[in-house]
């Protein structure tokens, strides 16, 4: 990241629109096609040559041959690997993703399904990520090299290099079982199950709608231990770079400026070197969301919770195609979004880039 | 927006405060963890899976059902009664009368054959179940019969033992479904399936209330059922993969029953006063398939060599610590005509001399196809550093269920490890696979464990079809005991053990049955103190 310099001068000039021409449009487009095309041809290959038979995944293992010739038949796997690949374009330019042998839904049904609840949880930890991260890098960076630095630096080492499986199933125990203070696996208690109408799939949203406030804070219970668990990950990672960041900053000419100008080291800290460490920081923070939005499989394995990334897996595991590719297609669609959106906010922060 | 915003910060700063009182289990409703991602279809016409025919057992009455006291017995279920002709080719059934569908509808014997018809036209997995019989889309609508509303006749193509045709139909094919209502759903002329494989059309103790695929399934009782009312109001059954989670969400009290907890966790709760524990013994059996495409494993001096060379009783008592018994031959315990030999333990002595005799003195090197779970893994673990011991080299390739079964089902492998569960409570069902094969040539249409493992069992072919004709049950018996005893001596199975289902159960909670198959795990008794 390059280091971004105070802008002096206070004739600002106008934001021009990034895309400013259409040749510009027809650009990003195009690339994002053969991204899009790429990204599918490899999942479809590697969904090829995994040497896990999809036939199975329809008809299980104690099936007839006769089923199983018919059924490897119906799935069209049969004919040439191009021909399977071409079929599987054209449905999915006209919306067909296809169905879910596992689930038996269509597979757009299906991650509307998943999809909330990894957003939920991704979208918490962020927030939690962000309103913890940003704060201990700055202190970190304020005070290099003495202790709080150090504090902050082997909690973020922790972050890093701690195992997410152990550490969720740590926080249960202490949690949840010993001390009570948080609920267990799942998005709900057990017996609320169907109590829910499932309106938009986010259970926080879903049970504040609902007519029992009980449920809401049930539904909090359960989000936030694995938030903060996965927030504990993003939180390290923002940390590091707005100390890095930060110290960038403090060494540069304005804030010595501003020091002998007389403000008062607080403002200078928090609004002027800040206020530049934002810009690359956005993308920090959206890559590390849009890491979270993938869906963490072992999160959502120990915390039992159904979203996209215990479905992909699952999908994987059991050949299911459709699924796989389906799912891989939001994941990147989510990623590409991310970056635009971030690229989009870069230009719009960043002074340099407007000119 | 606000109200969410606000919610999401109190909640934030809640994480700090104990706040949350953890909620009990309500008294009427029973609620389990369970690894239920199986499951890829409802329709018992379609269904395969163990979590799948489970609901089957709770939610459909079938026409006719093993007694629960003793398995060895069949007992009346949708069908009140039956006879069977003397050359044994028809067996009448008389329907339970007063039995009402949770649409309302009353059951009838056109919607007994209508199920069974259903089976083989829809022809999917399990329908060989009921084809065995002679049955095809052509055929089936003239030999499923009802002749008025209480008489369903069935004709079947050659004069089978009785028992194997009702054991057959006490699995989930037999499950009776509502015909309006399939019929009220059907698409495409797909007879319902596709609404059926998420939906419900039954009569059983329970109804289902909602599956949502990977998570949950919840039932509701049927005040209406035949046999009496469930205690329980709701059934729920959450989808928890992990069991270090489902051992927490049950010492908490979140949850009555765990379904799927791993040795370990049931060493470390043992004590816990408010957790009991279940043990049933299951139609399965885990075993070895060595392949007789390779040069070593298929001398019969080495096969016999490394039947000693499996620590049988370590494995169970350490690995498997209660979820397997030592058991050697391929008909599970409790099925007619089981034998319980156990012949062979570890003794490397004995395998060394048999390694001699076969000119192998030094060894050789095989590879074992693992699925890459902790028990599995275990016990491949286990066997190789027997194997060991005797020269043996065996290297274990780790993989995931469907991959190392897609290599297994290409004749690929040397040596598989597996679990094999009976698809249904008779004898054949494992005689079929484990002491037939017609046809050993590659591109074969049957393709039995036998024929995955390359072995041409010769004459025991022609005995498996003898058995199932053998209307003399203990002859039946003595046949399927001949047969475990050439396999047991011969066979490329190395049989180890019989898979045993334990659940964990808070303690007040009384009368859930574990059955001998995978769906005669029955909720509709339960009570809680």
């Amino acid at each position: 990241m390059a280091a971004v310099s105070k802008q002096t001068g206070t004739g600002r000039t106008r934001a021009r629109p990034f895309y400013r021409t259409s040749k510009n449009i027809t650009k990003v487009l195009f690339s994002l096609i053969i991204t899009f095309l790429g990204l599918l041809l490899v999942t479809f290959l590697i969904g090829r040559i995994l040497p896990i038979d999809p036939v199975l995944a329809v008809v299980g293992d104690r099936a007839p041959q006769a089923v199983y010739d018919r059924v490897r038949e119906e799935m069209g796997l049969n004919q040439p690997i191009w021909q399977q690949f071409f079929i599987y374009i054209s449905n999915v330019l006209q919306g067909d993703f296809g169905k879910s042998v596992l689930t038996t839904n269509p597979v757009l049904t299906d991650i509307k399904r998943v999809f909330p609840a990894t957003l939920e949880l991704a979208t918490l930890a962020t927030i939690i990520g962000v309103a913890i991260g940003i704060p201990a890098g700055v202190f970190a960076a304020v005070h290099k090299g003495k202790w709080p630095d150090h504090i902050v630096r082997v909690i973020g080492l922790a972050g890093y290099s701690m195992p997410i499986f152990w550490l969720g199933l740590m926080g249960l125990l202490v949690f949840y079982m010993k001390l009570g203070w948080v609920a267990g696996p799942g998005r709900l208690d057990s017996f609320y199950v169907d109590f829910v109408e499932p309106r938009t799939g986010l259970m926080l949203v879903d049970t504040l709608l609902g007519d029992d406030p009980s449920l809401f804070w049930n539904a909090v219970s359960h989000i936030i231990l694995p938030a903060s668990i996965l927030a504990y990950f993003s939180l390290a990672y923002i940390a590091r770079m707005t100390r890095s960041f930060m110290l960038e900053q403090l060494s540069q000419e304005y804030i010595l400026t501003a020091r002998v100008k007389g403000i008062s080291e607080t403002r200078i800290i928090w609004r002027h070197a800040l206020g530049n460490v934002m810009v690359p920081l956005v993308t920090v923070i959206a890559l590390s969301y849009a890491n979270l939005l993938e869906g963490s499989v072992l999160t959502e394995i120990i915390f039992a919770w159904p979203g996209l990334g215990l479905y992909i897996t699952n999908s994987l595991l059991n050949a299911d195609m459709n699924a796989v590719l389906g799912g891989t297609i939001v994941v990147g669609t989510v990623f590409i979004g991310v970056n635009m959106l971030s690229d989009l906010l870069y230009r719009l922060l960043d002074p340099r880039a407007r000119k | 927006m606000r109200k969410l915003i606000a919610g999401l910060i109190m909640g934030t700063a809640l994480a700090t405060t104990p706040v949350f009182a953890v909620a009990q289990t309500p008294k009427d409703t029973l609620v389990m963890a369970n690894a239920i991602d199986d499951i890829i279809s409802l329709d018992p016409a379609e269904m395969f899976e163990f979590s799948a025919t489970e609901y089957n057992g709770n939610t459909y009455d079938r026409l006719v059902e093993l007694d629960i006291k003793d398995s060895s017995k069949l007992v009346g279920g949708a069908a009140e009664s039956w006879t069977i002709s003397d050359d044994g080719m028809t067996y009448t059934f008389k329907m339970r009368p007063g039995i009402k569908f949770a649409s309302g509808n009353s059951m009838t014997a056109h919607d007994a054959a209508f199920s069974l018809q259903r089976v083989i036209l829809l022809d999917k997995s399990p329908a060989f179940i009921l084809g065995q019989f002679g049955f095809n889309a052509e055929n089936v609508k003239e030999k499923i019969r009802a002749t008025d509303d209480e008489t369903l006749v069935v004709e079947v193509n050659k004069p089978f033992a009785p028992s194997f045709f009702l054991n057959c139909l006490t699995s989930m094919i037999g499950a009776v479904v509502d015909q309006k209502e399939v019929l009220a759903h059907e698409e495409n002329g797909d007879l319902g399936n596709g609404w059926l494989s998420s939906h419900y059309a039954g009569s059983g103790p329970f109804i289902l209330k909602n599956w949502t695929a990977g998570q949950s399934l919840s039932l509701v009782a049927n005040e209406n059922y035949w046999d009496g009312a469930p205690a329980m109001k709701r059934v729920i059954i959450r989808n928890v993969k992990e069991a270090a989670s489902q051992q927490l969400l049950l010492e908490k009290g979140d949850i009555d029953i765990a379904r799927n907890l791993e040795a370990d966790q049931i060493a470390s709760i043992k004590d816990n006063p408010d957790i009991k524990i279940m043990k049933r013994g299951k139609g399965a059996v885990w075993y070895l398939g060595l392949s007789q495409k390779n040069k070593y494993l298929s001398n019969p001096k080495v096969i016999e060599a490394l039947k000693y060379l499996v620590d049988y009783k370590g494995i169970s008592d350490t690995i498997m610590a209660g979820r397997a018994t030592v058991h050697q031959t391929f008909l599970p315990d409790g099925f007619l005509g089981a034998s319980n030999e156990t012949p062979y333990s570890l003794n490397v002595e004995k395998a060394n001399a048999l390694l001699d005799e076969a000119g192998f003195a030094d060894g050789f090197t095989v590879t074992i196809d693992t699925r890459n779970t902790t028990a599995v893994m275990a016990m491949a673990q286990s066997i190789q550093s027997t194997w060991a011991q005797a020269g043996i080299n065996l290297e274990i390739i780790p993989g995931d269920n469907k991959q190392t079964l897609t290599k297994y089902r290409a004749r690929q492998h040397d040596i598989y490890i597996g679990r094999w569960g009976a698809d249904y409570q008779d004898p054949h069902s494992n005689a079929s696979t484990f002491a037939w094969n017609p046809d050993n040539s590659d591109d074969a249409s049957a393709k039995p464990l036998a024929w995955r493992n390359s072995w041409n069992p010769g004459d025991m072919t022609q005995e498996v079809d003898a058995a199932v004709l053998e209307r003399d049950a203990a002859k039946r018996a003595a046949m399927y005991q001949d047969l475990q005893d050439k396999v047991l001596k011969t066979g490329p199975f190395i049989i180890m053990f019989q898979e045993t289902e334990v659940s964990s159960l808070r303690a007040n909670v009384n009368n859930f049955i574990l059955g001998p198959s995978f769906d005669t795990n029955f909720y509709r008794f339960v009570t809680k103190d």
